[in-house]
């Protein structure tokens, strides 16, 4: 019998375990590199005045309060709109809908909604809602907007995180005579709902940085005031640094002021998410499966 | 002439009905082109223990489930032939589904307990019921988990999560589950077969007792089981009923080879 050659194999082992480590930390540090940076510009923009002060002097000075309140009318907006209808389809698709062509289409056209340019969407919200329904240029407008692109991320985590339920917990309850809308409400929907937050937690990534979206349907170039009710327009974070980096009146003096924007943006997006990661672990802590 | 058919078909009725809790007459059940009970008949008595064997893929525990309609949960089913409760069809129109498995509690092979507290467990039939009464729920969690023989080791932790417990205290829980909403017949799915001995024993002795308040029909691989639990054993084989009989003529002397040489375990 030959000699199995077992350094050969040892050595591909070594090798390709080396790549993976190596591409996966490259990963990491473009990520760490692009925090450092923005937070080396920026960070020493970033103060008190900074996040509640008007803006001044032609963006160049003052703060970017307006456009953080704008921001989480927005983030708010959308989800409050995206988030239950996104559940409600998920649980529609898995629980109610068979494994059949017609779930398979719906599931085909939600994977088609996600592949969408946001331009599109931007554009497609102004005709509907700001035109055709008469929203204006408003918070509602943009919400809803901004909602419509959230909606495949949180129907699809939706989706997979019932689908990762056991199937054992749903037969126990409908043999106890439970029905179907109860086991849901009861069981499986508690049981998954840590992962329909991932689902949440990235549609707010997605949805607090997406600029073309809200373009046309609520963002406001310079609106030193805040909104009053949902038909107001608002300024928004990532429309104000696209404004004051390009076509500010003085982008060079405002420069700073846009790094510092992107680190406020960051920091909310991480807040956010620190927020509904705990959320979530507090949820799988008290419906703990194993 | 009419009314003395009708009379005469009443009284059958009736007397079936003490006789017989449950009946199968000549079902076939298809997953799709799979022909998995091949016109099975059995007649099961009230307040006995009815044990179905068989190798695996014999249709035992597709017949078991015809008794709650759980296979009415896979796509592609289609089922002929009566199955009677009480001597009423329980795939007619009229039944509702959760009332029927309101009457016919489930125990599955593995435990399977809800992420919830040991209390809610057991209460959750309740409340999908619509009983919201506080105290009539803490009683009837008491009682059922005593009949379940957990309660001493659970009373001072009602409130914690039962996925905490083992894997036979998951399961004497998951029959005090069943239990908790009173129903009368009891289907176990090979209950003990995920557990260890110990576990097992305990499973066995407590489905000793609830035979005095329930109808059980129970699906075991274990030949032994079988032979110290039931009163009527049932062989199933590709889909057929091949004999029933009470368990001791079945294990001493029973009337088809294939059923004698299933039970020596020359195959299976």
């Amino acid at each position: 019998m030959e000699k199995p050659d077992i350094s050969r194999k040892r050595l591909a082992e070594a090798i390709a375990f080396w790549i993976f480590r190596l591409l996966s930390l490259g990963v990491m540090g473009i990520l760490f590199s692009i925090l450092g940076f923005i937070l080396y510009k920026g960070i020493h923009v970033v103060n008190w005045d900074f996040i509640t002060k008007m803006p001044e002097d032609g963006m160049t000075k003052g703060g970017i309060y307006p456009a953080i309140i704008g921001t989480l009318c927005l983030i708010s907006g959308s989800m409050l709109f995206a988030f239950p209808i996104g559940v409600m389809s998920g649980i529609y698709i898995n629980e109610y809908t068979k494994d059949s062509w017609y779930r398979r289409f719906v599931q085909l056209m939600t994977a088609n909604l996600a592949g969408i340019p946001s331009i599109v969407f931007g554009l497609f919200g102004m005709s509907l809602f700001v035109n055709k329904l008469g929203f204006g240029d408003s918070i509602i407008a943009g919400s809803l907007t901004l909602g419509l692109l959230a909606l495949p991320v949180i129907i699809r985590t939706t989706e997979e995180a019932l689908k990762s339920v056991d199937e054992g917990y749903r037969h126990a309850s409908l043999a106890l005579g439970a029905t179907k809308l109860q086991t849901i409400r009861r069981v499986t929907l508690p049981v998954a709902l840590p992962n329909i937050i991932t689902g949440f937690i990235l549609s707010i990534g997605r949805v607090s940085g997406e600029t073309a979206p809200i373009l046309f349907t609520v963002a406001a170039y310079f609106l030193p005031k805040l909104p009053s009710s949902m038909h107001d327009q608002v300024m928004a974070l990532p429309y104000h640094l696209y404004v004051i980096s390009t076509s500010g009146t003085n982008i060079n003096e405002s420069r700073g002021m846009a790094y510092g924007t992107a680190v406020v943006l960051i920091l909310i997006v991480l807040i956010l998410n620190l927020i509904a990661n705990a959320v979530r672990r507090y949820l799988g802590k008290k419906y703990k499966t194993n | 002439m009419r009314f003395v058919d009708t009379l005469a078909k009443s009284t059958k009725q009736i007397k079936h009905q003490n006789m017989f809790k449950i009946e199968s007459k000549d079902v076939h059940l298809h997953y799709g082109a799979f022909h998995a009970l091949k016109g099975i008949n059995m007649s099961i008595e009230k307040n006995t223990v009815t044990a179905l064997i068989g190798p695996s893929g014999c249709g035992k525990s597709t017949f078991l489930r015809l008794f709650n309609r759980m296979n009415d949960l896979i796509d592609d089913v289609r089922i002929e032939g009566k199955c009677l409760i009480d001597g009423k069809d329980i795939y007619s129109k009229e039944v509702k589904i959760d009332d029927l498995r309101k009457r016919v509690g489930m125990v599955f092979q593995k435990p399977n307990p809800f992420p919830k507290t040991i209390f809610e467990n057991v209460a959750y039939g309740l409340r999908v019921n619509g009983i919201s009464h506080k105290s009539f729920i803490e009683e009837r969690v008491e009682r059922s988990l005593k009949q379940a023989a957990l309660w001493d080791e659970v009373k001072d932790k009602l409130k914690k999560s039962a996925m905490a417990l083992s894997g036979g205290q998951q399961q004497r829980l998951c029959i005090a589950r069943a239990l908790a909403i009173e129903p009368s017949v009891l289907l176990m799915d090979e209950p003990a077969s995920a557990l260890d001995p110990i576990s097992t024993a305990k499973i066995e002795e407590l489905i000793y007792e609830l035979k005095n308040d329930f109808t059980i029909i129970i699906v075991t691989h274990n030949m032994q089981q079988a032979g110290r639990i039931s009163d009527t054993t049932a062989f199933f084989y590709l889909g057929e009923l091949v004999e029933v009989d009470s368990t001791k003529k079945i294990f001493t002397n029973p009337n088809d080879t294939r059923t004698q040489n299933y039970i020596t375990g020359r195959f299976g």
